[in-house]
């Protein structure tokens, strides 16, 4: 049990800083200012909880995943299931969706535990592969490559019902967004994230201070499934509709994508990667719709050889010029 | 005066090789023990068998009256044993206040204790591990395991490749861990003579036994078993 000091300390440690605030407070005002992208900021929130998620297990706690989609889909199958067979209140479905997830993300757990980093990349691609085909042949429960089907959602509180344009769904992703992205702050300036970080960086040393190693990967673990779950069930109330895509290689993929943009072990990253992700992927696809993906892969090179660091430095510098006070966070 | 830590015929090493050898030891509460020997004689492997990341091969370990044999390392630690290994393996992700916080449990060491023991981390405790020096580093080491308030501290090494002005600042807070503040400590070193005088008693070991065992006095005024085991009469 950590000393009233050591938490006091931590408090500090998580005080928010100036520039977070601007940036929520900017994610607010997007909500009346940028209208007519409501469905799209809606898709960069689902997929910024789901990269935040992700950079708990990678970025805190040095677990590589290749297959964390598992978890956003379950949590999609299961929100969409279960707004079709008990009840269609979003809030509900929520819960059912990271329950989903983060029971699967810890019976898979101990799997993860037992290799290091390329064995968890096989073993978390694997998982995914296996729910994918599962999903595939479960046709009669999951609609199976045609998708889950007949996902009508309730109004929100029983008043907010989702329109068209996306305006209601924007809210509520955003709103759901703040609230896990605060859990997950709240985590990983705890005394548990700390311990996380010392097991990323030795976790013999870590288990001979006393850490509990693989109690607190397997924590970590569950709690960043049940976050991809929630994202993935947003994704299926949002959409009213379960694709089998939400299990496919390609979002894990995304995801891994989104922490080398944004960068990991700072939440942050993931929400930078996401919208830098979306806005180059719409902006791409506008401009040369066949190879889009070829200029995405083409800027990642060249983030990865520029250096993220020296890119950062770089804006860092800009914000301490117009502040005047050097750079802040 | 009641016995901290037993060691009743332990055996142990890495994988099939067999390192510590039939090890008999018993630690009274508060008592400190110096363990010397060349090089490759077992001595970071017994320290690393008492908390627990080597391979058990025999025999019992006991920690105040408990056998924690089979227990991982972490219980170990939790259970009041205080590690500060050759390497000091520092997280480097963390600050040094982190480093310190991260394990912190309750009990007369806190973060003010340390830093008034080592007033170079307080200056530096903004910093990550990987910006401290060698000497910084051991010191944190050192003070992260004073954090979990334990009862026994095994020290491997502490003031190896350190600078002499560093390594004498380290020993005057090793001597106020083990003669003031009464830890049970266990203390591998090279520098034979400085520990032997803060230490009560001391061992030898070659190839994984004990050879020697005698009060620390003993053999600071009588180095001749140190001449014998060790080729000199210890580092100065």
């Amino acid at each position: 049990m950590p000393t009233k000091a050591a938490v006091s300390r931590l408090s500090t440690l998580g005080r928010w800083r100036l520039p977070e605030i601007l940036f929520w407070l900017a994610a607010a005002a997007s909500v009346p200012l940028l209208t007519e992208y409501h469905l799209v900021l809606t898709e960069i929130a689902i997929i910024a909880l789901f990269a935040v998620s992700l950079d708990l297990i990678l970025g805190y706690a040095g677990i590589a995943s290749l297959g964390h989609t598992a978890f956003f889909g379950a949590g999609a199958y299961a929100a969409g299931l279960f707004a079709i067979h008990v009840t269609n209140d979003p809030l509900l479905g929520l819960v059912a969706g990271a329950v989903a997830a983060a029971i699967l993300g810890f019976a898979t757990s101990f799997l993860v535990l037992r290799g290091a980093d390329l064995t968890r990349l096989m073993v978390t691609l694997g998982v995914a592969l296996v729910l994918g085909e599962i999903a595939n042949k479960a046709g009669k429960i999951t609609g199976g490559a045609d998708g889950l089907q007949g996902v009508f959602m309730a109004p929100i509180l029983g008043r907010f019902e989702f329109d068209l344009f996306g305006h209601v769904g924007y809210v509520y992703c955003l709103v759901v967004f703040f609230v896990l992205f605060v859990v997950a702050r709240r985590i990983v300036v705890s005394p548990f994230g700390l311990s996380l970080l010392a097991i990323r960086d030795n976790p013999l040393r870590a288990r001979a201070i006393g850490i509990p190693v693989n109690a607190r990967l397997t924590s970590v673990y569950t709690i960043s499934a049940a976050i991809a779950g929630v994202a993935g069930a947003l994704l299926a109330q949002t959409a009213q509709f379960v694709s089998i895509d939400v299990l496919a290689f390609h979002r894990s993929a995304d995801a891994l994508l989104m922490l080398v943009i944004g960068g990991t072990g700072y939440l942050y990253g993931g929400i930078v990667g996401a919208v830098a992700f979306k806005v180059l992927q719409e902006i791409l696809s506008v401009w040369t719709p066949q190879y889009w993906t070829f200029w995405i892969g083409a800027i990642l090179v060249a983030i990865v050889l520029i250096g993220r660091q020296r890119i950062g430095n770089g804006v860092m510098g800009v914000w301490a010029r117009l502040t005047g006070k050097g750079g802040a966070a | 005066m009641a016995e901290i830590l037993v060691l009743k015929s332990v055996s142990s090493g890495y994988g099939r090789a067999k390192v510590v050898n039939g090890i008999d030891l018993k630690l009274a509460q508060g008592r400190s023990l110096a363990v010397l020997g060349r090089n490759g004689t077992g001595k970071t492997t017994l320290l690393n068998t008492i908390i627990g990341v080597t391979r058990h091969l025999g025999g019992a370990i006991e920690f105040e009256g408990r056998d924690i044999t089979r227990l991982a390392p972490e219980t170990r630690a939790t259970s009041g044993i205080g590690w500060v290994p050759q390497e000091r393996n520092i997280f480097r992700s963390l600050t040094v206040e982190e480093n310190l916080t991260a394990v912190a449990l309750p009990g007369p060491w806190d973060t003010n204790r340390v830093y008034a023991m080592f007033p170079r981390l307080a200056e530096r405790k903004r910093n990550l591990g990987n910006q401290l020096s060698g000497g910084e580093q051991q010191m944190l080491a050192i003070g992260r395991a004073l954090m979990l308030n334990p009862r026994l501290i095994l020290l491997d090494e502490p003031t190896e490749g350190l600078a002499p002005i560093i390594v004498d600042e380290l020993m005057a807070a090793l001597k106020r861990i083990i003669r003031e503040e009464g830890l049970a400590a266990i203390v591998v070193e090279q520098h034979a003579q400085k520990i032997l005088k803060l230490t009560d008693d001391s061992i030898i070991l070659d190839r994984g036994s004990v050879v020697h065992a005698a009060p620390s006095r003993d053999l600071l005024d009588n180095p001749a078993p140190l001449e014998l085991h060790l080729g000199v009469a210890g580092k100065h």
